[in-house]
């Protein structure tokens, strides 16, 4: 194996957390430093427990030390309003940001859909859609790599207790990222995303309706084929990803129920939601991590 | 403390859309709404069913879009004014500007009764476009009246001049009403008007609202005919009436809106909006109303009963807008029997 590549955590709440636990089981990412700006932050305590280094000063508190600690990646699950900021600091010092906020500064990146096509692209931030983006338009692209879709919609449920107040004081910001996430990466010509909180006790875990309607009757038996592959290629980073019922038939409509357990690493396993964010955007550095390694990503070349 | 005058708010152009499969027709809606205005009316609302962006397989795609009913009764209405619905996660801050440059003058911002936070951002542009602006916190037999209370004041620090306790369910008894609007009036700012919107679920849809209006509401929701989800809403021709029998004042004439009823929202029903076994389940379960014609039909596709339907949607604690769980149970109910 080769050398792991340095990366740092902007962001000490939940999603920060969750993805270090996934990080630190990683063969190709080492996560080195966690920034916070709450220096009581429960992340920014676990963080040193297990041996990063921490800030409590936000991105500049980290900045100095981009260069001493080799630090190539950074994921940046603070919130929409702070990415642009943080986004232009760190590619100024040439690290590559994988954006887990709606910002969507940089390419929507949904790993078993389209992560090949960043490859080699050396883009130097890539944006992870939202939860309910990286839940469902898997099962989109399923539908469109088969024939044309017309129109996919999809609906997101989580539990109350899983939706921060990030996604609680711009939930536009959620239906509008992840409808433009079913068209560019899902491959729907027209998109459309509802986002549903649900408080039951005990909380449930995530579920995702994707309806497709496809421009002609649907190939049932290609459809079904697909769907079950791409299935075991989410699977693959978010073990509790199943398909619960369908692909269900009905004139040109083709429906998809789907339920998301997280591995439940910081975040409740109810959490799918935030869950499957921290592996895709875990996934993508892993993806990357080999390019920048061989010296793709050199210091100062970022544009 | 009981209001000497009312506000109506007649709901069959919007709650009416979901018995209607969201078909009503734009000369149907201006009909309509030229006899509601003509009764004295004064508000009426109007979108899909599911609020402004409703338009989905979800919910149903309706017959013409927001934006065309909106202007057709907007065009049509010479007193009355026009309200639209908005359920954040459905409906977004475009749709609330669409609205208002058509021309209504309320915006009723919906949530689930515990998640008064996502109404932040559309309660507070609603407020800056200088609009009538209503916190509505739908299926508000699920929170007991202090936790209720609590929303409500997220609402109204939003900028709302308006709340709603919304009975979506048709569950709640009069006590269950006066126990939740006192403590809102109680509670809330003196000047932020209060609201109660039922459903007629357990045949309680006046004796509900008249316990709203004696613990301090001012607004009433009901519909002429009672054209809504479930058994339909508070029958606002009947309300009316005994508004006028209890000397609260509405504006509203009672024989004008019997016939705006009876010639009217009646002849363009699909089926009677009765209290059937189902509509009885909605109410007795505490199940969101609009999931009753989703049941029935999952239930003819998948050989299930629809009552068993709504009550494992009550069950699974489901709430508003989660109409995509209807066919997933049905299909779990049809293996599960074979």
């Amino acid at each position: 194996m080769s050398k792991k590549i340095n990366a740092a955590l902007i962001g000490s709440g939940n999603i920060g957390t969750d993805l270090m636990f996934k990080a630190l089981r990683s063969h190709e990412i080492h996560p080195s430093w966690m920034v916070g700006i709450d220096a009581a932050s429960d992340g920014l305590a676990k963080a040193r427990q297990h041996g990063l280094k921490t800030t409590d000063q936000g991105i500049d508190g980290l900045l100095p030390h981009l260069a001493s600690d080799d630090i190539r990646i950074a994921f940046d699950a603070t919130s929409a309003y702070v990415h642009p900021e943080n986004a232009r600091k760190l590619r100024e010092a040439g690290v590559v940001v994988i954006d887990l906020t709606p910002a969507a500064i940089g390419p929507f990146c949904v790993p078993p859909v389209n992560l090949a096509e960043h490859a080699g692209k050396r883009e130097m931030n890539v944006n992870m859609v939202t939860c309910g983006g990286q839940a469902t338009i898997p099962m989109v692209a399923a539908v469109s790599r088969v024939q044309p879709v017309d129109y996919a919609e999809i609906v997101a449920t989580v539990a109350s207790r899983s939706a921060g107040p990030g996604t609680r004081k711009n939930i536009d910001e959620f239906t509008r990222t992840t409808a433009r996430g079913i068209e560019t990466v899902g491959g729907a010509k027209r998109g459309k995303a509802i986002i549903i909180l649900n408080p039951a006790e005990p909380p449930l875990i995530m579920r995702d309706t994707v309806h497709c309607l496809t421009a002609d009757e649907p190939n049932r038996d290609q459809i079904i084929d697909s769907v079950q592959t791409m299935i075991k290629e989410v699977q693959r980073y978010v073990p509790g990803y199943s398909l619960k019922n369908g692909p269900v038939f009905d004139g040109n409509r083709v429906s998809i129920y789907l339920e998301v357990e997280g591995l439940g690493d910081y975040l409740p396993k109810y959490a799918g939601n935030l869950d499957i964010m921290t592996a895709a955007a875990l996934r993508t550095a892993e993806m990357l991590a080999p390019e920048i390694a061989a010296g793709h990503y050199a210091r100062g070349d970022a544009q | 403390m009981t209001h000497s005058k009312i506000l109506l708010h007649d709901m069959c152009l919007r709650d009416g859309m979901h018995p209607k499969r969201h078909q009503i027709t734009v000369e149907q809606m201006r009909a309509i709404a030229k006899g509601l205005d003509e009764a004295g009316v004064p508000l009426i609302e109007v979108t899909h069913g599911d609020g402004l962006g409703g338009e989905s397989v979800n919910y149903g795609f309706p017959l013409h879009s927001d934006e065309e009913y909106l202007r057709a009764v907007i065009d049509t209405v010479k007193r009355a004014k026009v309200s639209a619905l908005l359920l954040p996660g459905i409906g977004t801050v475009e749709h609330l500007r669409m609205a208002k440059d058509l021309g209504v003058s309320t915006i009723r911002v919906a949530t689930h009764c515990t998640e008064a936070d996502v109404s932040e951002q559309h309660i507070t542009l609603a407020r800056q476009l200088g609009l009538d602006t209503v916190g509505f916190l739908m299926m508000a037999h699920m929170l007991d009246p202090e936790k209720l209370v609590q929303q409500a004041l997220l609402m109204e620090s939003y900028g709302a001049n308006c709340i709603y306790c919304t009975d979506s369910a048709g569950y709640m008894l009069p006590d269950d009403v006066t126990a939740r609007l006192s403590l809102l009036r109680e509670r809330l700012k003196p000047d932020t008007e209060l609201g109660f919107h039922g459903h007629h679920n357990l045949a309680m849809g006046i004796a509900n609202s008249i316990a709203a209006v004696q613990a301090g509401a001012n607004r009433i929701d009901g519909s002429a005919a009672g054209l809504g989800a479930g058994a339909g809403n508070t029958p606002l021709e009947v309300f009316n009436a005994v508004c006028h029998r209890m000397g609260i004042e509405t504006g509203v004439d009672v024989m004008k809106l019997a016939d705006v009823a009876e010639d009217l929202v009646t002849p363009i029903m699909d089926m009677p909006i009765r209290i059937d076994r189902d509509s009885l389940v909605l109410g007795y379960a505490g199940v969101y109303s609009s999931f009753l014609l989703f049941a029935k039909r999952a239930a003819a596709k998948y050989g299930v009963s629809s009552a068993d339907i709504l009550i494992e949607m009550g069950r699974m604690k489901t709430v508003g807008g989660q109409e995509d769980m209807i066919e997933d149970v049905a299909i779990n109910m049809a293996r599960a029997k074979n």
